[in-house]
């Protein structure tokens, strides 16, 4: 048995809209171990995204523990928050957020530059991962001249690059057509099969089934589902 | 950290060439301002206060204004040498005479002088020597020619030991000037001839001196030898204050000095602030440069970027604007000073103030921090969940 990769207890997360409020994540407790593939599904304002980004250290949450690779979030100022993100966590989002002014060769160094780490290692990392994803070839173009796919695949490159503990994919296939969709799906689960720890995040109940474990979130509590 | 901001901050001002060229156009005007006008100032200070001093800065002129009847003569003015205080006196009396060599008939100012006179301004002879003083005590008949009569009434030949004929009375010429670059030639006509203050008296019926010069024993007791001036014309004039007056080249370099001076402070002021709405400008676009960028902010804190990060990011990205602009300031203000340079036609040449530049840049500096660090501080300030849902 691998160790946890994430652990979250009775974690809960309330918004203040519009005067009222909103219980995002209701006391939701979750354990993904080391080297799983982790699908989560749930209607939109279940919660989910909001788990992500607590899981992604963009938000804290407001009670509960988390502990991520053995380290407990809680209490992280926001300078170590960053920290945690740059060296521990890779995000694939569903809109690419890649910087348009910048080559696929660049957006995927940038994470590296927020490491301060040298011209030379840069460099290898970024040429490492982007044969990693395929894309090595057009490492020059900028997103703009790029597929959906491509951006994509330049995303999770992004992502990748600093070898992080964690992969967290929110909708990575949502702007993408069903048969570049299952690529990038089969990138991840070669990316799984390496060794990485990935958490999915889904509306599509097919792609979701193909993951270790689906997790089912409504209403701000969190219903696991074991699919193989 | 620094040079990768620096390289961000480069690829976005390029992305925006013509907004980042405008922003920056604010600084440049400015900084033209500021560089030029106070260089203008300096140079023409420069330039005047050169001109002054060639007219001699330790150097009292004494001008008679009402003579009471009794013609201030020669013989007093030697006296008032014997003061201790008092190096030498020149009187200076002019009248204009027809001069004639030869065919040439001209008008020209004669002056009647001491050998002192040379000596005070330090004349230097192109050709021969200037007035002695057996010429004055024994009144010859001699005449020095400044270089613009020689050429006028000589041509090219040597006037030396030649006689030049003033009102009809034949002078020998005994001397010719160097070149007069002074500040006093440009003000007075430049044919001129000097001789013998007794022999002017004799030939022209002119009474009593009117204008004279005096050096101080000693440059640094300027002040003993014009209260022993003043003292002696007090004396001299019967107690009247208004019947002569003594003026002080000194006091006009500093009166120049404080004029220009405050030329300066003036100009520089205003031109400061054009440079601080310049500021302004870089501001306004820096903040709506955040907004736009919120999405990328998002970007960047998801991967790891940290508050530092993104506040340097933008305040180096205003500095930059604001440095680029800077430079391309002074290079175009050397560039019009040296237009001007030529314009004035070598009167005044003018120079880029080497204090001025570093004024200018330390201008620039303050204003990209100052004007840079609050939308740099609202950027990294920016939430990265927000900033990520942000679609502009």
């Amino acid at each position: 048995m691998n160790k946890a990769m994430i652990e979250l207890h009775d974690v809960s997360k309330i918004y203040q809209v519009g005067g009222q409020e909103v219980r995002a994540l209701d006391r939701a407790c979750l354990s993904v171990r080391e080297g799983e593939f982790v699908s989560i599904v749930g209607p939109s304002g279940s919660g989910k995204t909001t788990m992500m980004n607590i899981i992604g250290c963009l938000d804290v949450a407001d009670s509960g523990d988390y502990i991520l690779d053995g380290l407990s979030i809680d209490r992280y100022s926001d300078r170590e928050l960053a920290r945690i993100r740059n060296h521990k966590i890779g995000f694939v989002f569903q809109g690419f957020n890649l910087l348009s002014r910048l080559t696929a060769e660049a957006n995927v160094e940038l994470p590296l530059i927020y490491q301060r780490l040298g011209m030379s290692e840069r460099r290898k990392l970024v040429a490492e991962a982007l044969h990693r994803v395929d894309l090595y070839d057009r490492r020059k173009h900028k997103p703009q001249e790029l597929s959906g796919g491509q951006q994509q695949r330049v995303a999770i490159a992004r992502a990748l690059v600093t070898k992080p503990s964690l992969l967290l994919a929110d909708e990575p296939t949502g702007n993408l057509d069903s048969k570049t969709g299952a690529e990038i799906i089969e990138l991840f689960h070669e990316l799984h099969r390496s060794g990485n720890t990935i958490l999915l995040i889904t509306h599509n109940p097919d792609i979701a089934k193909t993951a270790n474990r689906m997790v089912q979130i409504f209403d701000g509590k969190v219903y696991e589902e074991v699919v193989s | 950290m620094i040079i990768q901001s620096l390289r961000m901050a480069f690829e976005s001002i390029t992305a925006n060439k013509i907004r980042s060229f405008l922003t920056m156009l604010g600084i440049i005007i400015g900084v033209i301002a500021l560089v030029v006008l106070v260089s203008l100032v300096s140079s023409a200070s420069d330039s005047v206060t050169a001109q002054v001093s060639t007219l001699g800065t330790d150097l009292l002129t004494a001008m008679v204004l009402d003579d009471k009847g009794y013609p201030l003569r020669l013989s007093e003015l030697d006296q008032l040498a014997t003061n201790p205080t008092i190096g030498q006196v020149a009187p200076l009396t002019q009248t204009v005479v027809t001069a004639k060599h030869g065919y040439t008939e001209e008008a020209a100012t004669l002056y009647g002088t001491l050998p002192a006179y040379g000596e005070i301004y330090h004349w230097q002879m192109q050709r021969g020597r200037f007035l002695k003083t057996t010429d004055i005590d024994n009144s010859s008949y001699v005449a020095v020619l400044s270089l613009e009569a020689a050429e006028k009434f000589f041509g090219q030949s040597d006037p030396v030991n030649e006689t030049i004929f003033l009102n009809g009375r034949g002078f020998k010429v005994v001397g010719v000037l160097e070149e007069d670059t002074s500040l006093m030639s440009v003000m007075t006509t430049s044919v001129k001839i000097y001789t013998p203050y007794t022999v002017l008296v004799r030939t022209s019926g002119m009474r009593g001196i009117s204008n004279f010069i005096v050096t101080p024993a000693n440059p640094k007791s300027m002040d003993e030898a014009e209260e022993a001036l003043n003292a002696f014309l007090m004396r001299r004039f019967k107690e009247d204050e208004n019947a002569f007056f003594v003026f002080n080249q000194s006091n006009l370099m500093s009166v120049v000095g404080t004029v220009t001076d405050m030329m300066s402070y003036l100009l520089g002021g205003i031109a400061a602030i054009s440079l601080l709405v310049g500021g302004i400008g870089i501001m306004n676009i820096m903040l709506v440069s955040v907004t736009e960028r919120t999405k990328e902010i998002g970007i960047r804190k998801a991967i790891g970027a940290s508050k530092g990060s993104i506040l340097l990011q933008f305040l180096i990205e205003a500095l930059v604007v604001s440095l680029m602009g800077c430079t391309i300031g002074i290079a175009l203000s050397f560039g019009l000073l040296q237009a001007a340079t030529l314009v004035a036609g070598g009167l005044i040449s003018f120079y880029l103030s080497f204090r001025i530049v570093l004024i200018a840049i330390g201008f620039a500096v303050a204003i990209g921090v100052l004007f840079g660090i609050y939308p740099a501080y609202k950027a990294a300030d920016k939430h990265p969940i927000e900033a990520l849902r942000y679609e502009g």
